[in-house]
């Protein structure tokens, strides 16, 4: 299983086999949103910040 | 044969998307990521027999699918409904003119003008921008100071569209409405929508419980679908009464939360119907 790094806490964060990127994915520890922005090798950034014509 | 999958962020729902696409072995998947895709109008080839929109910026994915509607491509959904859908104006208009019922709806383009209208209506009225979601800026406006607050501060804080008034007559939910699924020509599933608060969408806390179908739930929400021109479409129906009333149709829809709860596979029905399009089986609107 690939493994990145929070940006934020600095936690291990796994990715598994099905994860794609742009995939939103959440940090066990504290819970922050994440994105994925690659794959090999794996690293994730926060998730961009909701904006107002987000959603349905 | 291609689909192409148009999205920004990846949710759970475009993940169930995905898995269920990844079954068909008909089907390659190209994923297009609104945030680094680039057009050139007028010379644009595309080599997609489909797209399938789920962007979550609905900005963003009007001009998308118009922008792929140009050079010859056909969109689930297509630009209309994303264009009726994504502003509650339009779609009150489309409900209108095939007589579904809605919640009373009044329009005014000036504070004066929709403090006017509200006190027309009586209270509460609910504001809301004509384009939004996830139940994000509304406001229940009980009486006329807080009437007179709101408007204010729209004009002077909002941007220019918030001074587009949408003002709806409110609803007495009794703590839920309902969200009825449609793909196509069929109402596929529905679950209420329960909160203690007024607002009730997921996206802010209200729980998704199955809602058994019935003609009647079946009936408006095709009718609705029909309405704003078909496709892959959520209707939010409040109960009153005497009917069914449509809230608004969203068409990039979330589901997620809603097939353990129906015991409905949607991704399923989703592609089902995306796979029928691009064979020409359908044409985004039956």
């Amino acid at each position: 299983m690939k493994s990145a790094d929070c940006p934020v806490c600095d936690g291990l964060v796994e990715l598994d086999e099905k994860t794609v990127t742009g995939e939103l994915i959440e940090c066990r520890d504290y819970g922050t949103e994440l994105e994925v922005v690659e794959l090999d090798p794996p690293k994730v950034e926060e998730a961009p910040q909701e904006e107002e014509d987000w959603g349905q | 044969m291609n689909v192409g999958l148009l999205h920004s962020l990846i949710r759970k729902d475009e993940k169930l998307l995905i898995e269920e696409f990844s079954k068909r072995r008909e089907v390659k998947l190209h994923m297009i990521d609104d945030r680094k895709i680039m057009f050139n109008i007028g010379k644009d080839k595309h080599d997609f027999d489909v797209v399938i929109e789920r962007s979550i910026n609905h900005s963003r994915a009007l001009h998308a699918i118009t922008l792929f509607e140009s050079a010859g491509i056909k969109c689930i959904n297509n630009s209309r409904v994303a264009t009726i859908c994504g502003d509650k104006l339009l779609t009150s208009i489309e409900l209108s003119k095939h007589d579904i019922p809605q919640p009373e709806v009044r329009v005014a383009f000036t504070e004066e003008s929709a403090l006017a209208a509200i006190e027309e209506m009586g209270y509460p009225v609910v504001l809301k921008p004509a384009v939004g979601s996830w139940g994000r800026l509304l406001s229940k406006i009980n009486d006329r100071d807080s009437a007179e607050s709101i408007l204010e501060h729209k004009t002077i804080l909002g941007t220019y569209h918030h001074s587009i008034f949408y003002i709806q007559k409110y609803v007495e939910k009794q703590g839920r409405d309902i969200r009825s699924f449609v793909v196509g020509n069929k109402c596929i599933a529905a679950i209420y929508r329960e909160s203690e608060h007024w607002i009730t969408n997921t996206a802010r806390g209200a729980r998704a419980v199955n809602c058994p179908l019935t003609p009647e739930i079946e009936e408006v929400s095709l009718k609705a679908a029909k309405a704003v021109g078909g496709g892959i479409v959520a209707i939010d129906l409040f109960e009153t009464d005497r009917e069914f009333q449509v809230n608004e149709v969203n068409y990039t829809m979330e589901f997620k939360n809603s097939i353990d709860t129906t015991g409905v596979n949607i991704p399923q029905h989703i592609v089902d119907y995306t796979i029928q399009a691009a064979k020409g089986g359908v044409n985004g609107k039956d």
